[in-house]
């Protein structure tokens, strides 16, 4: 026996890891592309913004528009929806984070912190997009006058907080400011 | 059975050549026709033959309906619809195809439980099994993909909780779920990648069926005693036996095929999934195909935190649970005989695994509130104590009846007890034991 049982590693020895090497790192870089492929594409991501006129929303109306593929509802919330909304204390949300792209991820999910803020407390925008396996809720229904998922009963209140149900979170608010008092940009 | 040392001869001249230089017709003779198979052979153990012709069936009108479908979003629901109405018999080939998904669960369900009631599963057919279970989890997800491509509300709103499921998943979740619908919802890129799954996974399929069918050549079947063939006489030639009583068995299960695409051809099916997908309005009770309302309950039935996992997450593992269990069913039986039929309580709570599965069913189909959410969490609970508790427990303490010493004695025995059938070894080879 010549070459194999030498303790010594010979050419043999590191052509086989080389080609083993470059045969490894050559499998990966081949399969990422197979991988990367199945992620949202350019033009999905492109269309990742919209612009909504909301003057004709009185107190009391809905609007529902597509971003992303998603129902965002955006709603003008009347006084006593907003009373209500206030008057929950804080022990009896399911889910006490705010869920609010627009402020700080661990933010309460007091009242205001789920509206578009100071001023403009009546204004509810949200991902219509039940966080328990993405049915879309039915508005102004359920047992807290919000939202309620036909799929599998979560109920949300009026301030689109999970109050009842299977849903672990409320209803997220996606990234959107107010481009003038009747404009609203999400996204 | 293994190893059976061949009995083909070619005769022709043609038939020598070829088998010199690449024995297929050898094979198809040694697999088909000399193949030695229990005597005591049952109607249960038709299903697997049944099972290849849905295959079979399956991929064929799918090609074909593939033929005239748009994979478009915008045109997919209208192209489903000029199949129905102006595509030459395009109505017929739409209802084999979509009734025979159908008929295709029923068959497996009937061969799964087959193998459960008589203890296939156990050594040395563990592999056999596991190959098995593959087969069920590529026709879950290709039965669920080609739901989607009608593009009905339906198959919109199905396709949305099933990718909802992935976000359960700790951390990566959200990513996980973009990547497999290639956007934020359920969408265009998500149609077309269901399409071509769907084209695909009937041949992986077809691909794990070889090795499956290879793996039973390798230990032979199993029979209703459970005893392995010892002698010739415990066996017959495939074919004719077999071959016969598998094509009665197929003709009839293909009548009563025949009669839901002619008579209830939409019975199985769901009405919302003829209103086109609208991604801004859910309808009302959303619920899967009938093959998939017992796993559909089970998710449903985790309304509670357990320690960190949430309902949620709680809900999604239960259901894959509900599956992978099976994986691991050879182990978790310590029973040292093979069949139900010698093994009084496991057949009870066989039976009763059998109804509360049909059980869990109906539950999967009502909507997940009151007492329905308590049922199925009761039923839920049998069906996960059927393999964690039941089957290693009854395996130690059960008392099974007597064994017949062969697959012969017992046939012997049951003509001398039943009918007035001569005793001669195969007089009777299609006996039911």
């Amino acid at each position: 026996m010549s070459a194999t049982d030498t303790s010594e590693p010979n050419r043999r020895d590191f052509l086989y890891v080389a080609t083993g090497m470059a045969g490894a790192v050559g499998a990966a870089a081949v399969a990422w592309p197979f991988i990367d492929q199945m992620r949202p594409d350019a033009s999905t991501l492109a269309a990742s913004s919209v612009e909504v006129d909301v003057s004709s929303l009185t107190p009391g109306m809905s609007l529902t528009v597509k971003w992303r593929g998603k129902p965002v509802f955006i709603r003008n919330r009347t006084p006593e929806e907003i009373k209500a909304a206030k008057e929950v204390p804080m022990a009896d949300l399911k889910d006490p984070v705010a869920r609010n792209a627009n402020i700080s991820s661990d933010a309460q999910a007091t009242d205001i912190d789920r509206t578009a803020g100071e001023g403009k407390e009546n204004w509810l925008v949200m991902v219509g997009v039940c966080t328990h396996l993405g049915c879309v809720p039915l508005g102004q229904q359920g047992d807290f006058g919000g939202w309620f998922c036909p799929c599998h009963g979560s109920h949300y209140d009026t301030a689109g907080r999970i109050r009842k149900g299977p849903a672990p979170e409320n209803l997220h608010i996606p990234n959107f400011q107010f481009l003038s008092d009747t404009t609203i940009r999400i996204g | 059975m293994s190893g059976g040392h061949s009995t083909y001869s070619p005769k022709t001249g043609i038939g020598r050549w070829i088998d010199a230089r690449m024995p297929l017709p050898r094979l198809v003779h040694d697999s088909f026709v000399s193949y030695p198979v229990p005597r005591n052979l049952n109607y249960a153990y038709t299903f697997g033959g049944i099972l290849s012709i849905m295959l079979v069936a399956q991929i064929l009108t799918g090609v074909v309906l593939a033929m005239h479908y748009a994979n478009d979003t915008t045109l997919a629901f209208q192209s489903v619809e000029k199949i129905m109405r102006d595509v030459n018999s395009g109505w017929l080939l739409r209802y084999m195809h979509s009734n025979g998904a159908s008929f295709f669960f029923i068959a497996v369900y009937i061969h799964i439980m087959r193998g459960l009631y008589y203890g296939s599963y156990k050594a040395p057919r563990e592999l056999l099994w596991i190959l098995g279970c593959i087969i069920y989890l590529l026709m879950m997800a290709t039965g669920f993909m080609g739901y989607v491509l009608p593009w009905g509300q339906m198959s919109f709103w199905g396709a949305t909780v099933i990718t909802g499921f992935f976000t359960a998943i700790p951390l990566v979740g959200e990513w996980v779920q973009q990547l497999l619908l290639g956007g934020f919802a359920v969408d265009n890129p998500t149609l077309n990648r269901f399409f071509a799954l769907h084209y695909l996974l009937p041949f992986m399929i077809a691909g794990v069926v070889v090795l499956h069918v290879w793996a039973l050549h390798v230990t032979g079947q199993t029979n209703p005693t459970g005893i392995e063939v010892k002698s010739k006489t415990d066996t017959v030639a495939f074919t004719p036996y077999a071959t016969i009583k598998d094509g009665f068995a197929m003709v009839v299960f293909l009548a009563v095929f025949a009669y839901f695409i002619f008579y209830i051809p939409n019975f199985l099916g769901h009405p919302d999934n003829y209103i086109e997908a609208d991604s801004l309005k859910t309808p009302a009770h959303i619920v899967p195909e009938w093959y998939y309302l017992p796993f559909y309950a089970i998710l449903r039935a985790i309304t509670f935190n357990i320690g960190p996992i949430d309902s949620k997450l709680g809900g999604v593992l239960a259901m894959f649970g509900s599956i992978a269990v099976l994986f691991v069913v050879p182990w978790l039986d310590t029973s040292k005989v093979r069949s139900a039929v010698y093994r009084p309580w496991y057949k009870l709570f066989f039976w009763l695994f059998v109804i509360n599965a049909i059980f869990l069913g109906w539950l999967g189909s009502r909507p997940a509130e009151g007492a329905y959410v308590i049922m199925s969490q009761l039923a839920t609970l049998y069906y996960f104590a059927f393999f964690l508790v039941i089957m290693p427990v009854l395996g130690l303490i059960e008392t099974p009846r007597r064994l017949p010493n062969s697959i012969t004695e017992a046939v012997l025995e049951k003509n001398k007890s039943g009918s007035a059938h001569p005793a001669g070894a195969t007089a009777a080879p299609e006996t039911r034991g």
